[in-house]
Formats: C-alpha cells, sequence, structure tokens
C-alpha cells in the first residue's frame, strides 16, 4: 500500500514478476495440457485433443485402490489433527500457562523440519516397535505434519472469539453443554471445516511420509511414484494428477473462503469492543 | 430504603490471590431502583456486577436477590440479566435470533414466543431490523439488541456493564435518555456500572462511589455532587477547590469552623471525619462561586487576580489567585455576562453563598 508513492516505478518489476510467475506456473499448467493431448509423449507439438487418459483411470484397479487409501488416509488425519488443533488451539488462545511459547513452537516445528528425516526416524522407531507398516502408520505420521496447519487456521479462528458470547449465553439461561452447542460451536464451526479441508488436502498431496510408511498400500501420490518408471504410463499419471491439483485447489479455495468469511463476522463483533 | 430491598450485599470480600477486588461491601438497592455503580477503572464496580450475575463468587460474605441468597447460584439460574460492555451480540444468529435466544428454553408456544420477541424489539424501538445479523448493525443498534434480549427475559435485575463506553459522545448523551426513559417503562431495578459521573448523575436514582474495592458514598445524585463525603469522590465527581481550616467546635453531626478567607462557617460533619491537628478540609464546586460585575455587592464575597483562563464554549474557567488561600480558586462561569473577556491579570470579586461550602473527610 504504502509503495505506491515511496517506492519509484521500476520498467523491471513487472518483467520480474512476469518471469518469476511463469517459472512457478508454468510447469504446472503443462500438466493439464498434456492429459489432454492424444499422444504417450509429452513434447510439443500438440497431437489433438482426447480424454482417454482420463477415461482409462476409471478401469484401473491399482489407482482406484491408491485413491481409496488416500481417501481413508486423508479424512482420519483431517478428523485427527483438526481434534488435536481444537484442544491445543482453545488452550493457546483461552489460558496464559508456564510453557505456552515452547508448547507453540513445538506444535509448529514440523513445518521446518525435513520431511525425509522426520520420516525415516518415524519408519526406524515403529520398526522397533514392532508395528506392521499401513495405513495407520501413514495417518500416524501424517498427523503430525498436518497439526500446525490445522493449529494456524484454528488460532486464527478462534483469537476472534469472544468470552463474553458464553458469558451472555449462560446469562440467558442456558446450561454450559447447551452453550458449547448453541454458541461456541457454530461460532468456531468455520475454522473447523476450514482446518479439515486444509488438513486433508496436505495429507492428499503428501509424499515422503505416505512412501515411507505405507508398506504395501500406496497412497496416490506413492502410487504415482510407482508408474514414473513406465514411460507408458505417464499421460494416465498426467490425468491423474490433474485431478488431484484441480481438488487441491478447489479445497484450499473453498476453506480460504469459509475462513475468511467467518473472520469478517468476527472482526465486526469485535469492532467495537476495542 | 424499603423493609425488603431487591438486592441486598452483606460484608462481600473478593480477593484474587493476595489482591482485595472488594473490601466489606454492603449494600441494599431497592426494588425499581436506578442505582450505579461509579469509579475508576480497578476499584470493584465490574467486579461487584459481576458477583451479582455470578460470574465471579465472593470470597467471604452473602449476596441476596429477592430476599434468596444467589451465593453458589450459577448465572443461568438468577434472576439477573446483564448488558456486556461489548454486547457480546451471537454473530450467528441474526437480531430476532439473538433476542428469542433465552425463550428457547422456556419453551414457549411459538406464537407467544414471537410475540414476546416482537415486543421487546419494539420497546427498543428495533422493531424493523429483526432479520439483520450482528456485523450489519452500528454500535447503538448492537446495543439496544443486548438490551431487549436481557429485558425479554423479564429479569427481577437488569444488570448493565459500561453500556455506553463504546458509543461516541452523541449517540452516548440520546442513549442515556432512552435508557432511563426505558428503565421507568419496564419499572425493573437496573444497576449500571460506569467510570463516567455525567452518566452515573444523569441516570441514577441512587450512587454508590467505590475506590480500591471500598464503597466510598452511597447517595442520590444531588446528594453525592453537593455532599460528598470524601475529599476523593468530591474531586472523582466534577472538580472542588479545597482549604484547610481550623475547627473551632465540633458536635455528633456539625462542625464549625474558621476558614482562611470565607470567615466562620459551620457545616454538616462528613462520615468518617477525624479532624487532624484541629485542621478540616472545606471545599467548594468551582461554578458555586460567582464573579462580581461593576458595583454589585454580596455579604460574602472574597476578591482576587485572574492568573488563568481557560474558555469551555458555554462556560469559561477562571483560575483566581486569593490572598491567604495556599491555592487559587477555580472559578466556572457561565459566557452570558463575558466571563470569557476578563483579562488574565485583573483584579475580581467573586460571590459565594456560605452554604455551598461543605466539610469532607481526607
Amino acid at each position: 500500500m504504502s509503495g505506491r508513492h515511496g517506492i519509484p516505478k521500476s520498467r523491471w518489476l513487472p518483467a520480474y514478476v512476469g518471469l518469476y510467475l511463469l517459472f512457478l506456473y508454468f510447469p504446472i499448467l503443462l500438466l493439464p495440457i498434456f492429459s489432454f493431448n492424444n499422444a504417450s509423449t509429452t513434447t510439443f507439438p500438440l497431437a489433438g485433443f482426447t480424454t482417454k487418459w482420463y477415461a482409462s483411470l476409471w478401469g484401473n484397479s491399482a489407482m482406484l485402490e491408491a485413491a481409496r487409501n488416500s481417501l481413508i488416509v486423508g479424512i482420519s488425519v483431517a478428523i485427527l489433527s483438526t481434534i488435536l488443533g481444537i484442544c491445543a488451539a482453545r488452550a493457546l488462545t483461552r489460558y496464559r500457562f508456564r510453557g505456552k511459547k515452547p508448547a507453540t513452537g513445538l506444535i509448529m516445528a514440523p513445518l521446518f523440519l525435513p520431511e525425509i528425516i522426520v520420516a525415516v526416524s518415524l519408519l526406524m522407531v515403529l520398526l522397533q516397535l514392532g508395528l506392521e507398516l499401513s495405513l495407520v502408520t501413514v495417518i500416524l505420521g501424517q498427523v503430525i505434519f498436518c497439526l500446525p496447519y490445522a493449529m494456524s487456521v484454528l488460532i486464527s479462528g478462534f483469537d476472534g472469539f469472544d468470552r463474553s458470547l458464553e458469558e451472555a449465553s449462560l446469562d440467558l439461561g442456558e446450561t454450559a453443554i447447551g452453550t458449547f452447542r448453541r454458541v461456541t460451536l457454530p461460532v468456531v464451526a468455520p475454522a473447523i471445516v476450514s482446518s479439515l479441508l486444509v488438513s486433508f488436502t496436505v495429507s492428499l498431496d503428501e509424499f515422503i511420509l505416505a512412501f515411507f510408511l505405507s508398506g504395501t498400500e500406496p497412497t496416490l501420490p506413492v502410487y504415482i511414484w510407482g508408474q514414473l518408471r513406465f514411460a507408458a504410463k505417464l499421460p494416465g499419471v498426467l490425468a491423474l494428477g490433474s485431478l488431484m491439483l484441480l481438488i487441491s485447489i478447489l479445497l484450499l479455495t473453498l476453506s480460504e473462503i469459509i475462513r475468511r468469511r467467518a473472520e469478517h463476522r468476527l472482526r465486526a463483533q469485535g469492532a467495537h469492543h476495542a | 430504603m424499603p423493609d425488603k430491598p431487591m438486592i441486598a450485599i452483606e460484608g462481600v470480600n473478593k480477593f484474587y490471590g493476595i489482591y482485595k477486588a472488594l473490601d466489606n461491601v454492603s449494600l441494599d438497592i431497592a426494588a425499581g431502583e436506578f442505582f450505579s455503580l461509579l469509579g475508576p477503572s480497578g476499584c470493584g464496580k465490574t467486579t461487584l456486577l459481576r458477583s451479582i450475575a455470578g460470574f465471579d463468587t465472593p470470597t467471604e460474605g452473602d449476596i441476596r436477590i429477592d430476599g434468596q441468597s444467589v451465593i453458589g447460584v450459577p448465572p443461568n439460574h438468577r434472576p439477573t440479566n446483564m448488558v456486556f460492555q461489548n454486547y457480546a451480540i451471537f454473530p450467528h444468529l441474526n437480531v430476532e435470533e439473538n433476542v428469542a435466544y433465552g425463550l428457547k428454553r422456556l419453551k414457549l408456544d411459538a406464537t407467544e414466543e414471537r410475540r414476546r420477541v416482537a415486543a421487546a424489539l419494539e420497546q427498543v424501538r428495533l422493531g424493523h431490523l429483526g432479520k439483520r445479523r450482528a456485523h450489519e448493525l452500528s454500535g447503538g443498534q448492537r446495543q439496544r439488541v443486548a438490551l431487549a434480549r436481557a429485558l425479554v427475559m423479564r429479569p427481577k435485575v437488569l444488570l448493565l456493564d459500561e453500556p455506553l463506553s463504546a458509543l461516541d459522545k452523541k449517540l452516548r448523551e440520546e442513549m442515556q435518555v432512552e435508557l432511563r426513559t426505558l428503565q421507568r417503562a419496564v419499572g425493573i431495578t437496573f444497576i449500571l456500572v460506569t467510570h463516567d459521573q455525567y452518566e452515573a448523575l444523569a441516570l441514577s436514582d441512587r450512587i454508590a462511589v467505590m475506590f480500591g474495592g471500598r464503597i466510598a458514598q452511597v447517595a442520590t445524585p444531588k446528594e453525592i455532587y453537593q455532599r460528598p463525603n470524601t475529599r476523593q469522590v468530591a474531586d472523582f465527581l466534577g472538580g472542588m477547590n479545597f482549604m484547610k481550616a481550623r475547627v473551632t467546635n465540633e458536635t455528633a453531626t456539625r462542625i464549625s469552623v474558621e476558614t482562611p478567607r470565607f470567615g466562620g462557617v459551620t457545616v454538616d460533619k462528613p462520615l468518617g471525619f477525624i479532624a487532624r491537628n484541629g485542621a478540616a478540609t472545606i471545599g467548594i464546586r468551582p461554578e458555586r462561586l460567582r464573579v462580581l460585575w461593576d458595583d454589585a455587592r454580596s455579604d460574602f464575597e472574597v476578591a482576587g487576580k485572574v492568573v488563568d483562563r481557560h474558555y469551555f464554549g458555554e462556560i469559561t474557567h477562571l483560575i483566581v489567585d486569593i490572598p491567604g488561600l495556599e491555592q487559587p480558586l477555580s472559578v466556572s462561569e457561565t459566557n452570558n455576562f463575558g466571563a470569557d473577556d476578563i483579562p488574565v491579570g485583573d483584579t475580581v470579586r467573586l460571590a459565594y453563598d456560605p452554604d455551598a461550602l461543605v466539610a469532607v473527610a481526607d
């Protein structure tokens, strides 16, 4: 905002931004383009439009199996991270306690930890414990990584929650449980839905932990990785990748819309507080 | 005071760790009274209100509402309703749903519920905004929703926690009038917490002034303004000129003093008064001193030099140095006769009514 008058306009800035965005998004744009290309190689010029790669996905039982696994993992991870996130976010936004800052730091730390190191250490621990690798181990691993995402969404939702809303409800004759059901839950619901969507999306796209911990039950990213060895399967992978990209973008957009709308409502509520 | 008060507070103490938020507070509030708890922030007024509502529990002492002790009774089982400082309008509900929130528990039939909601909204003149959401309302409208939501429950006591402090000055003055009108119309006991002395004076039947967890004085607005018990109370409710006077005689209820420039007067003895070294503190409000123009005379006058002048539109404050007084007098004079034109350095004569002098405890 302040840059409009402060920083002199440069002819190079738009060019820089253009190059930057091109580098960032052009490769991703290629994915859907080639997924509709009527050729099994990913080279220009394009050979014509087809949807056969998408159609081929439906007959691919291994792929459907992987999709089912991803769905199970994604939903479980979303629910677990959100439940854990609700507890942590409520504690962090409402109470002051010893060790609050370190606790926050430790919960958020997985965002910055090298995932492959964590994956290898988890694998070692699980094998030491003698646990079978399965979707359950993937879920446990991914919860660690989804929790920070869930937390940031939930904290921003809970921060705006005004405690006097609960007091007002009690004051109007409602019980503690009724207050939770009629006030607390509906007011923070958008943040919870948003957290579920974000965690699901992160889980859906997560590869390294799933690769190390999934054993014989691959999730979609692990399945894709396996298919890359076969040049002939590439177009099918591109189609699948395009679909996953679309779903991720849709879910994240939806979650952001819900989060912003809730934030706006809470901000309007708190505006007269200050 | 009628024999059975609506609210009876007896010897209430409230500790937060070693901090004493309420210090031996005892108070009776009559049914139908508009009662204000007035004091600076941190004086315990909000803690006392929240103790009546049930959000805070006194460490010691008893609170009775309509004869029933409410110690240990949770807020949802008390016959009180509260208007919160930030109004606490439920953001996920519209205006009607907010007002109907408490009624839902009563399981009224649908028409009766609708009728009561509509009547409550009409009472606060919000009948046309029933479908609006909280974030679509102005500050004044939110305040009305909060009022309607509480009043629709037909509480025995309505508690108001600084309900006007978030509004701008003009709207605040409008809402003060409305609040007073509303209270007369519904006839419910109102207890208002405020740090604004003018608000308390304008609205209340009686005021309790609080400092440091203690009640300093309970009286009608006029009494509390004209006969403040202590120097602190006098200072908090508008300004006052103070001077030391020599005590010449003291009875159970009255003291006679010899003032430096205002002659000898006999005044009411304030509660808790103790003469220190035979001296008492005597005060007079700035507006009880009048400038004497031209050759006007008064039986009671003092003269001094104007050392400063502050213009406030309809009034002017003159700071007048009187020989023999430790501190210059602050004089509040209307501008009808040209007080705003008196040059600094001029000598003025001031008339006063000896009845306007009061003794205050230090």
